[in-house]
């Protein structure tokens, strides 16, 4: 049986890469190399997964260099020269290992408005929202992002900048600007626009171009800034 | 344009706008400059017969007018975000730096084209 050289980070912010030798079976996942480490070689081992199917978003790593959920990125496609390297998300502290603290990720989406805001109650009827309309089409582009943080981790933007608020929750604000039942877009436009919102963006598209749902935060991105610029041209753009 | 010192999301934004803008002027202006100096240079103007097409041209001043202040506009703008994602340099000092520079800038570029217009 063939064996891959896998290095693995270990230690928080300071650490080192340790090696392992990870037998090397058909339809191997990056997810299972690890599992494999953590329940034969080293139980000390920190990391994140819950689903293995690709519908939590928790195990993303840097796998290889490159933001990449675990569970869905088969070793054949990443192993360089039988080789592995699988480090944290980058842009976020770590917390042990393979874990990072995602609080600022999370953190930024509140500060982008990323929550619905409607007007209607339950004794409302429901609104009749044409799926084929311009603005629900625009959502729907967007709306299947599951928080992963592979964005966030490949984005340079928020290497440099680290209070921008990044792919994930301004593409969350994209959809519910183009979400006809919401409320709170005059908030939410003052809320992700400027230095440190949309208009950071330099348009390098990591995000969209690893984003493992095949979103683009880069066209939501640009959505922002058009929406916002023509609000504070309008004056309707104001601090909180 | 500042709240507490800071400058207002809205100002944020219109400094983005003007850089967008700027930008396009910017692309138009450059693409004229360099066709005018591959015209000087392939019919061997001397300086004196540049100058004598630009003194007096009140098209030629107010077109390279107009150049000097896309770049006092878009210059400034660009430089602030780079150093601020650069250096971590925020806030009221760099946006009067700024502010500075782009008043250089005009002095300086407006400076340079009444030298061959008079």
């Amino acid at each position: 049986m063939s064996t891959l050289r896998v290095s693995v980070w270990r230690g928080t912010e300071t650490g080192r890469f340790q090696s392992f030798e990870v037998p090397r079976l058909e339809s191997q996942t990056v997810l299972d190399v690890v599992t494999h480490i953590q329940r034969v070689l080293d139980p000390t081992l920190a990391y994140r997964f819950a689903c293995r199917v690709g519908m939590c978003g928790s195990c993303a790593m840097t796998v290889n260099g490159r933001a990449r959920w675990t569970c869905r990125t088969h070793v054949d496609k990443v192993a360089e020269g039988g080789r592995l390297e699988v480090a944290p998300l980058s842009n976020l502290p770590v917390v042990r290992d393979l874990v990072t603290d995602m609080t600022a990720f999370f953190d930024k989406w509140a500060q982008a408005r990323g929550s619905f805001r409607g007007a209607r109650t339950r004794h409302d009827d429901f609104e009749q929202v044409s799926p084929d309309s311009t603005a629900r089409r625009l959502a729907d582009a967007g709306v299947e992002c599951i928080g992963c943080g592979v964005c966030y981790s490949s984005c340079d933007v928020v290497a440099w900048k680290p209070d921008y608020l990044g792919p994930a929750a301004l593409n969350r604000a994209w959809t519910l600007v183009n979400d006809v039942r919401d409320t709170g877009n005059r908030a939410r436009l003052a809320a992700v626009a400027g230095d440190a919102g949309c208009h950071a963006c330099h348009t390098h598209m990591s995000c969209t171009e690893r984003c493992p749902k095949q979103i683009s935060p880069t066209a939501s991105i640009a959505g922002l800034k058009r929406a916002a610029a023509i609000a504070a041209l309008r004056g309707e753009l104001s601090d909180e | 344009m500042t709240n507490n010192g800071k400058l207002s999301t809205r100002g944020q934004v219109l400094l983005w706008a003007a850089q967008r803008a700027s930008a396009a002027v910017l692309a138009v202006c450059v693409l004229v400059h360099l066709v005018t100096i591959i015209y000087a240079v392939r019919h061997g103007l001397s300086a004196t017969e540049i100058l004598g097409r630009t003194r007096g041209n009140a098209a030629w001043a107010g077109f390279y007018s107009l150049f000097v202040l896309a770049v006092a506009v878009h210059a400034p703008i660009g430089l602030r975000s780079f150093l601020a994602e650069t250096l971590n340099w925020r806030g009221t000092g760099l946006d009067v730096a700024m502010m500075a520079l782009a008043l250089t800038l005009t002095m300086w570029g407006l400076r340079a084209v009444l030298a061959v217009f008079v």
